[in-house]
């Protein structure tokens, strides 16, 4: 569902170019909330049992599901560490983000 | 390892939530959306009053969910939901579920005539307050969702809060609304369950869903799942539906309660508290508790 959207900031020029009521016209995604992160999280897709624990537990929708198997985005991850700590097999560890 | 094996999906895999919100790291209350918008689908009008969740959304005109919002003043939220679902009956619409999402300081406190009044005019909204125990997006002030003992920056260390969290299931349960629920973030299987519960029954229906908030509550982001869940393992925010406001249902039973300790070590909020204090907010759980049993006739 995410793919679909466009992740394109608006920006109105003029007065004339906005709505007449505030109405949403374009998604968040043009935010990429990665920046916030100071670590990562990396899985070991090795060890994965493929439970779907860390894709319904992340509050940022930052994994997806490709293929049968969890994706982080880091785009959008901001690094929380909910997945590694609900990961029933410990097989997502955080890591220092590199600058 | 388990190559043919499928990913195990739980709860519906639709998003009409979209990466890139404004939410803090760990915040439960972007949870509790996520899976609320998986259960009731895209058919929904949301009404948010100021909270979190005004914030949350994203600046015009730029929006995180898939579904229409508007954004009302902090003491309407239901009447508002009200006016949107009339509106709605005007043109026909029978379908579109309009739903109040607000916070605990827009329920319990400054939403609470309007909410009042919607449930005695048993209006046709679902009204979620996601709770996250103080008026977290102005910066983490007391309301009355607050626990005993717990700090915030109205009511500091030296004073903390000395009064229990208001009741506000009760005081729904006595309007005598179709349905009632508690959810929490840590179960969104029985989350789920709940809202498509709700979405099949006409009137006001009321769920409280509890939200942990690492920002306000001084915790780990990474512990916000598990704070939600020793919340209803130690009994201190159980799962339960209340129909009509007499039948009531525990969805969770525990056989052995966990220690309030375990869920309050976690938190910097309550890293005042002496022994004493921790004994009192103890037995302050258990007599909820046993409340609790005896209404659902256990």
């Amino acid at each position: 569902m995410n793919k679909k959207k466009e992740a394109k900031r608006i920006i109105f020029n003029s007065e004339k170019e906005m709505p007449l009521v505030a109405m949403s016209l374009g998604s968040m995604l043009y935010n990429k909330t990665g920046a916030w992160r100071n670590i990562k999280p990396v899985i070991d897709l090795s060890q994965c049992i493929k439970c779907g624990i860390c894709w319904k537990f992340c509050p940022d929708v930052a994994i997806d599901i490709v293929d049968e198997w969890p994706q982080i985005n880091y785009d959008y991850c901001k690094g929380c560490g909910i997945c590694a700590e609900e990961c029933p097999q410990k097989c997502i560890t955080m890591v220092e983000e590199e600058k | 390892m388990t190559k043919e094996r499928k990913m195990t999906i739980t709860i519906p895999q639709d998003e009409l939530m979209s990466s890139g919100h404004l939410a803090c790291q760990g915040c439960g209350a972007t949870l509790a959306m996520r899976y609320a918008l998986k259960a009731l689908g895209q058919k929904t009008i949301l009404c948010i009053p100021a909270c979190c969740w005004s914030v949350i959304d994203g600046p015009f005109p730029h929006s995180s969910l898939d579904v229409p919002i508007y954004h009302c003043a902090f003491e309407t939220a239901a009447s508002s939901a009200s006016g949107v679902k009339a509106g709605l009956e005007m043109v026909g619409d029978q379908e579109t579920i309009v739903m109040a999402w607000a916070g605990d300081g827009g329920t319990f406190d400054i939403g609470l005539q309007a909410l009042s009044g919607a449930a005695e005019r048993n209006e046709d909204i679902i009204y979620t307050c996601y709770d996250n125990e103080a008026y977290m997006n102005t910066g983490i002030q007391r309301s009355s969702a607050t626990p005993l003992g717990a700090w915030t920056t109205t009511t500091p260390v030296k004073h903390y809060k000395n009064r229990p969290k208001k009741d506000l299931i009760g005081i729904m349960a006595a309007h005598r609304i179709p349905y009632i629920a508690t959810a929490s973030v840590a179960y969104p299987e029985d989350m789920v369950k709940k809202y498509k519960k709700a979405k099949e029954i006409k009137g006001t229906r009321f769920i409280h869903v509890y939200a942990p908030c690492p920002t306000g509550w001084k915790s780990r982001p990474d512990d916000t799942i598990k704070l939600a869940r020793l919340a209803v393992q130690t009994g201190y925010f159980p799962l339960y539906e209340v129909e009509n406001g007499e039948k009531w249902t525990l969805n969770l039973k525990i056989k052995e309660r966990k220690p309030i300790v375990d869920y309050l070590k976690l938190q910097g909020r309550f890293r005042h508290l002496k022994e004493e204090e921790i004994v009192m907010i103890q037995r302050e759980v258990d007599a909820n508790w046993e409340r609790l049993l005896k209404k659902c006739g256990i």
